[in-house]
């Protein structure tokens, strides 16, 4: 039996001709995605902005103009409705109500009685309300998530490899999340509590895949003391390219199920999981390469002399 | 090095086999298990409420209402001592953290000074000791401070959230909700699991309401209608013998507190078949009450509930078997419900809802059906992916990924974690990273094949070469999850979990498991070269 080769043997692709095309392309994608963070913005989910989102499944096709002029009527501020999978199912998100905590539990009451008095047969799936103090707080301990796994990260490959290594994996982790969160923008996908964490699990993947990368030039400086700096990246890249192409594939499959078949709750997080699988691996190959190859251009190479030059 | 003790396979056989054991009752239903439970205690993970269907509450102690009634009480304490003694003060007002006044002769302050300092309540901090919760200052001027004294604000605070964290377990049993978890959060909030409620209304309700009951003498002279009640009579709001809303003239003195009740059970009045609650009295209780309705016969008391009046009726005899009963317009459920309330005590200070999920039954039923879909799809493509890439190799990691999610699921019951969708996403997504590491071996192999290596140096050097990248590699993951535990709540908690042991486990799945695999293969067919 022949076995699949996503990756032909003796592939010798000269990635790092294309390294100012590959970095200043990466860099102009975070750019924009900087300027849709700006506008339109993100559209913050109830965990960071607080509101109450109300889940029903009505029995026939929902009424959307009924159910939209019944909660209207409340008067529990500007009603969004939106369909959630199934004609029959509607998402109903209300802004968090003036008046505090309490009014936010009035709130939940009303509407919960209104769409079950209004659509005869209704049933309430969900209701989810978080109130100004936890949503702030939700979002201040995302954030730190976010931002001390970045630290982590410097610390860790700084600690394991050199400090370019590090400084070069930080820089595509931020380029890569910056197109996360560019991608939010665009798509209006609700950020969230579980944006976070789709952010954190593809950070992962895509150091996961700097490691391997980067492990392997480290292996190489010290195989090939003199072989230029550039040539070694491109073979050390071309070596572990396999392994890349074949883990991303790997991951991908693992995660096409969940938008496919993981419903609504889990749909977002899963087409976020999948576009930061592309976007890792892209920057794997593109970015936290020829970035090592700026910033140790001379350095890396001096240092690996000197070490071959002492007697071992 | 392509040798392994027989002992080291036989143990690592053992733990899948024991794993899968473990992991196994958390599939069973509980009825099934119940002969096995009551013998060997079984540890199983459990369903998080987006899976199995509930009410998740998060509550929030209100300080600033127990902070704001001491101030008033003070006040009010202040007035009657001051007087009492003949000390004249003008400007006595309460503010955000303290009560000032200024005497009208500032000479007589070290007598106001003591006077007022009998005023505090001790409260008893965790090292034993006890502290007057007030701080008196006067200066030369005559302008008096009475200071409510922070660290014992604190203090204060985590003793209100012990004793709610109490009474709301309390009232959330007697209301018949099965597994209910309630447990602490941060400094001033208490989280409350309802498995299977579907419409935590009454929960609510049940829990959000203070539920302090007091007897009160009503003052007969008062004008209803004034603006403002006289000093020492507060104005509370309640429902008249006819059923219409008034006003009632409380007395504010408490004459018998609700903390003084032994026992309150919803029953029928034989006459009039009316719901009422019937009450018992602790010994105190029964004194007290006895003493004032001794002293009260003909007068009208006031039972008050939160600030508002349930019934006032007048006192026709003294009672002195401490026990009473409390009529108002009751419904079944309304009676029930104030008994459970009177049973549990009172909470120190009002609760307030700042976070709400609660999930329907069949929306997690749904969630659980999509999500083992999900998991078993991307098994089969993760596999088939193997398999067609690596051939025999990926087939030994496909056992290795059997092994892992195993292990997992055996971690997760030992733990009694909580598996959530995204844990189920998780899952899933550990099964990706898990291939990582044999694909990172199988590569390694391959180069190793090429450069023309005999297969047995290969698959060694294959091994040696990768250990350290899968280290290093997954290391990084789960620094990532111990942050998102750490950080995240709910259900995004749960993912952090599985992935987390899904890569722990993975690095002994992958790398053990299948070079054990790989090296019983390789001793029995001794291949020539590596279809790799």
């Amino acid at each position: 039996m022949r076995l699949l080769r996503l990756v032909p043997d003796n592939t010798r692709i000269p990635f790092m001709k294309g390294r100012i095309v590959g970095v200043v392309f990466s860099a102009l994608l975070s750019l924009v995605s900087v300027v849709l963070f700006v506008t339109p913005g993100l559209n913050y989910g109830i965990d960071f902005e607080g509101g109450i989102v109300i889940e029903a499944r009505t029995p026939g096709p929902a009424d959307f103009p009924q159910l939209r002029s019944v909660v209207s009527a409340l008067e529990v501020g500007e009603v969004r409705l939106q369909q959630f999978g199934a004609p029959e199912d509607v998402l109903i998100r209300l802004p968090r109500q003036p008046g505090g905590d309490q009014a936010q539990q009035q709130a939940v009451e009303r509407v919960r009685g209104a769409v079950t008095s209004s659509v005869p047969g209704a049933e309430i799936r969900r209701v989810e309300a978080v109130g100004a103090t936890v949503s702030d707080e939700l979002f201040r301990d995302g954030m730190i998530a976010l931002g001390l796994s970045m630290v982590a990260m410097l610390l860790y490959i700084w600690f394991r490899f050199e400090w370019q290594f590090g400084v070069g994996a930080i820089v595509t982790l931020t380029l890569d999340v910056t197109k996360l969160i560019g991608f939010y923008a665009l798509t209006q996908m609700t950020f969230n509590l579980t944006s976070v964490a789709a952010i954190l699990t593809m950070m992962g993947f895509s150091i996961n895949d700097k490691v391997v990368v980067y492990d392997r030039m480290r292996e190489n400086l010290r195989k090939y003391k003199t072989m230029p700096l550039r040539e070694l990246i491109d073979l050390s890249i071309n070596e572990t390219l396999a392994r890349t192409i074949g883990t991303s594939v790997a991951v991908f499959l693992a995660a096409l199920p969940l938008v496919l078949f993981g419903g609504e709750a889990l749909r977002e997080f899963s087409i976020v999981t999948l576009v930061g699988i592309v976007i890792g691996t892209a920057s794997s190959i593109f970015i936290a390469a020829p970035i090592l190859l700026f910033l140790g251009e001379n350095r890396l190479r001096r240092g690996t002399q000197e070490e071959a030059k002492a007697p071992a | 090095m392509m040798y392994f003790a027989r002992w080291k396979v036989l143990l690592t056989w053992s733990v899948i086999a024991l794993a899968a054991l473990l992991a196994l009752p958390s599939f069973l239903p509980r009825a099934t298990l119940a002969p096995i439970t009551d013998i060997v205690p079984l540890r199983t993970f459990q369903l998080g409420l987006d899976l199995r269907g509930g009410s998740y509450l998060l509550l929030e102690v209100d300080m600033q209402t127990v902070v704001r009634e001491r101030l008033e009480n003070i006040v009010d304490s202040t007035r009657t001592r001051l007087r009492g003694a003949g000390i004249n003060y003008t400007g006595l007002q309460a503010g955000e953290r303290n009560v000032t006044l200024r005497l009208t002769d500032p000479s007589q302050a070290p007598e106001a000074t003591r006077l007022l300092r009998e005023l505090s309540t001790p409260i008893t901090t965790t090292m034993g000791q006890s502290q007057p919760d007030i701080d008196v200052q006067a200066t030369a001027a005559g302008q008096v401070t009475i200071a409510l004294s922070e660290p014992l604000l604190r203090e204060k605070a985590t003793q209100a959230v012990e004793q709610s964290i109490e009474i709301v377990r309390r009232r959330v049993d007697e209301s018949g909700v099965a597994e209910a978890l309630i447990q602490r959060q941060g400094a001033n909030r208490l989280l409350v699991q309802l498995p299977g409620v579907q419409d935590p209304e009454r929960i609510k309700q049940l829990i959000g309401k203070t539920a302090r009951m007091t007897f009160h003498l009503l003052d007969e002279n008062a004008n209803l209608a004034a603006p403002s009640p006289p000093p020492g009579v507060q104005f509370l709001r309640g429902e008249g013998p006819q059923g219409q809303e008034q006003r009632y003239a409380v007395r504010r003195r408490v004459e018998v507190d609700g903390a003084n009740l032994t026992d309150a059970r919803a029953g029928q009045n034989p006459q009039t078949g009316e719901w009422v609650v019937n009450f018992s009295f602790d010994s105190v209780g029964q004194r007290r009450f006895a003493d004032i309705t001794r002293a009260n016969v003909g007068r009208p008391f006031a039972i008050v509930l939160d600030d508002r009046v349930i019934t006032a009726p007048v006192i026709r005899e003294p009672i002195t078997a401490g026990r009473g009963q409390i009529s108002g317009s009751f419904n079944v459920r309304t009676a029930n419900d104030l008994a459970v309330l009177l049973r549990a005590g009172a909470l120190p200070a009002p609760l307030t809802v700042v976070e709400e999920r609660t999930v329907g039954p069949d929306l997690g039923a749904d969630a659980i059906r999509a999500g083992l879909l999900s998991v078993a799809v991307g098994f089969v493509l993760v596999c088939a992916y193997m398999a067609a890439s690596y051939g025999l190799f990926g087939w030994f990691a496909n056992i290795a990924i059997v092994a892992n999610l195993v292990l997992t699921l055996a971690i997760l019951a030992m733990l009694q974690a909580t598996l959530t969708l995204p844990g189920i996403a998780g899952l899933l997504l550990s099964i990706g990273m898990a291939v990582d590491a044999n694909i990172l071996i199988n590569e390694r192999v391959r180069e190793e094949v090429r450069l023309g290596r005999t297969p047995l140096s290969a698959i060694q050097t294959g091994f040696t070469k990768a250990t350290g990248t899968i280290l290093d590699s997954n290391l990084t993951v789960i620094i990532k999850m111990a942050l998102l535990y750490a950080l995240g709540s709910g259900p995004v908690k749960g993912f952090a979990v599985t992935v987390a042991f899904g890569v722990i486990t993975s690095m002994f799945t992958a790398t053990v498991l299948v070079k054990m695999l790989t090296a019983s293969w390789y001793r029995r067919r001794r291949p020539a070269a590596l279809a790799v």
